[in-house]
């Protein structure tokens, strides 16, 4: 499925917030993320690994100035990090969209939900407000919002949080965009209507050929809708597989460690594997390799040295002195 | 359910709210647990999963007496909470404390880590200042926050260390009985793992006992030795953990176990998934509460509300055609890969 060209390239992207009085807040050091046509990627990491910022950044999103961006965002050649005003008006939305994590606090809550996304699509296509409005209706009906006419026009705060999301995934998908941008589409769902949401978007997936980006923290949503995998680490890509290989036979110590502490309905065992200590703080990361604290393999070198990438395939790295090693 | 050998027991709970409809001035109802009864044994862990609003957390607050419930009775030890006098219950939550689900929200931001760890012993008169500094700096030790940090304020503590601030505070006094509500559901999925082991090793320790609250089946399943399961208000299956798992009896325990993704890649869901969501609670439906969304009702569960009944072996389960249905879940088998 993953034939097509490269359609989002990440080049050495670095996201700093000055902080008054002491050192900047290093979210982003150096990510570099290629994606191609029609492909799935999955992003996991804890909280503050930069995950969200960096694909905040894509949609040009962080506020800059106070932040500081550095690096490439193409966008099928064109430098997003360059776009002007108007430029970035017709990009988002209509070439990347983006479901937020919180259904609840990212539509209008004085908006009827049919208003919100018409609004949408009349900005980037010349449509009536009846035209526009039957084609809402018919991305409400493929998000599968049960009764949608009537629903059309409820407030957001009478529908439930599955539904909620559901029009989030209409009005992103709604321009028909090439890549959509799933920052925790499910985290604050319950299971059953997480399983629902995730079928849904794996087979709008395939139905328009988008390309998604999914960011979660949770490694089981990962598994189900990801093609390949980035997990992020204090502000870099410490791994990057396919998600078969990721899963099977993981690299770097902090794959294997969150892979392990999670427990799934397979655990029998009384005790958690578990990563010891806490994630770094963004604003004073540790020297060398920032998991060499909590990483169980550690050596003199990982405590000097930052790791660079090792190749083990085209597009299979890990960052990590001693990947290959150890596991 | 005749077993000695309870701490806790609530029988026919039940917590009717009254609230305004929106419509106008007529108030409605809503009947957020409904006659709920079962015991949790010294020394387990009991788990208790259902999706958001299906009243979890009211049912441990009405068995905590945190909230009044409307009717139905919860012996702890023996004794009646619900008859109890105020002095006395003071008595006894000194034994029953609470791990709440947000350790960002549930700590005074204003008060040292001190006195939020000592802010129970406090209130409970135990000792003098000194002997309530010993206990704090005796606490931080057995959850694994450094001492240095005693005059430290919750800011400067990341949010598995402020949990585990949390759990030293419920255990301040001792208590023999320890409600977790959704305590690692909030934590990022390395810190879980060390606050669940935590747990499950302060258990061990100090003989406690757990009513374990969470909307993740996998987390309930890897801490609890028995499960219920909670559905609009209702308890509508319990079991041993390994029961439950391996022979599920109602149709919704099934649909919500088989809704759990496996983190595996070539993992197939082979089950179909639920339609639908939890209805509303304000329009509660004749009959039994899942009828809407079962694929297996029929007319008579659309007529009568099911009764919880005894399939031995301590499997209970509200269901009107429980044991007639094959919901057999492979979750021991790895799925080919695809």
């Amino acid at each position: 499925m993953s034939d097509g060209g490269v359609l989002l390239d990440i080049r050495g992207l670095r996201v700093r917030f000055p902080m008054r009085g002491r050192g900047p807040v290093c979210a982003v050091n150096g990510v570099d993320l290629t994606l191609r046509k029609g492909e799935s990627l999955g992003i996991v990491g804890e909280s503050g690994c930069g995950k969200s910022v960096t694909f905040s950044s894509v949609m040009r999103l962080v506020q800059s100035p106070p932040a500081v961006l550095e690096g490439e965002i193409l966008l099928d050649g064109r430098d997003v990090m360059r776009m002007s005003g108007a430029e970035l008006r017709r990009m988002r939305g209509k070439e990347i969209a983006m479901i937020f994590q919180e259904p609840m606090t990212s539509l209008n809550p004085v908006m009827r939900v049919g208003k919100q996304i018409i609004e949408t699509l009349r900005l980037h296509e010349s449509l009536s407000e009846k035209q526009a409005e039957e084609k809402a209706l018919e991305y409400f009906q493929m998000v599968e919002i049960p009764d949608a006419r009537s629903r059309f026009w409820c407030y957001p705060h009478q529908l439930s949080g599955g539904l909620r999301q559901r029009v989030m995934i209409a009005m992103a998908l709604i321009c028909n965009p090439r890549v959509l941008l799933a920052d925790e589409p499910t985290t604050a769902l319950d299971v059953t209507i997480q399983a629902q949401i995730l079928e849904l978007l794996g087979r709008l997936r395939r139905k328009n050929d988008m390309s998604v980006v999914l960011i979660t923290h949770d490694l089981c949503v990962i598994a189900q809708l990801a093609e390949r995998v980035a997990v992020f680490y204090a502000g870099r890509v410490v791994e990057e597989a396919s998600a078969g290989e990721l899963f099977a036979n993981p690299m770097h110590p902090y794959t294997m460690g969150l892979l392990r502490c999670v427990p799934t309905m397979r655990t029998v065992s009384r005790r958690l594997d578990m990563i010891e200590g806490n994630i770094p703080d963004p604003a004073c990361l540790p020297a060398g390799c920032a998991f060499h604290p909590r990483c169980p393999f550690a050596a003199d070198v990982c405590r000097e040295q930052a790791p660079e990438k090792r190749f083990f395939g085209e597009r299979r790295f890990a960052a990590c002195h001693r990947a290959g090693e150890v596991g | 359910m005749a077993d000695n050998d309870y701490l806790i027991r609530l029988e026919g709970l039940t917590k009717t709210f009254s609230i305004n409809s929106s419509r106008g001035f007529r108030s409605a109802r809503l009947t957020a647990v409904n006659d709920v009864s079962f015991d949790i044994r010294r020394g387990e862990v009991f788990g208790l999963v259902g999706e958001s609003g299906c009243g979890k957390s009211t049912l441990y607050k009405a068995a905590l007496r945190l909230i009044e419930a409307s009717s139905g009775s919860v012996y702890y030890q023996g004794r009646n909470l619900y008859e109890m006098s105020f002095r006395e219950l003071m008595k006894v939550r000194r034994e029953m404390q609470v791990v709440f689900q947000d350790p960002y929200d549930s700590l005074n931001p204003r008060m040292t880590l001190e006195e939020l760890a000592a802010e129970p012993l406090r209130i409970h008169k135990y000792g003098g200042r000194a002997r309530r500094l010993a206990r704090t700096e005796e606490l931080f030790a057995a959850v694994g926050l450094p001492v240095q940090l005693i005059k430290g304020y919750p800011h400067q503590l990341s949010g598995g260390q402020r949990q585990r601030l949390c759990i030293a505070r419920a255990l301040s006094l001792s208590p023999e009985f320890i409600v977790c509500d959704e305590a690692v559901s909030a934590l990022d999925v390395s810190i879980q793992a060390q606050i669940l082991n935590l747990l499950l090793d302060l258990k061990e320790q100090m003989g406690l006992t757990y009513l374990f609250i969470s909307h993740n089946l996998s987390v309930v399943r890897f801490v609890s030795d028995r499960i219920g399961v909670m559905y609009f208000g209702r308890l509508v299956e319990l079991a041993g953990k390994d029961e439950l798992f391996d022979h599920i009896l109602h149709p919704y325990t099934y649909a919500l176990l088989s809704a759990v993704p496996e983190p595996d890649p070539g993992w197939i869901r082979k089950y179909a998934v639920l339609q639908g969501s939890v209805p509303s609670m304000l329009r509660p439906q004749a009959g039994c509460v899942f009828h809407s969304r079962c694929p297996h009702g029929d007319r008579l569960c659309t007529q009568t509300p099911p009764e919880l009944r005894d399939f031995g072996g301590g499997h209970y389960a509200a269901c009107h055609k429980a044991g007639e249905l094959n919901l057999s879940l492979d979750t021991g088998c790895l799925a080919e890969k695809g």
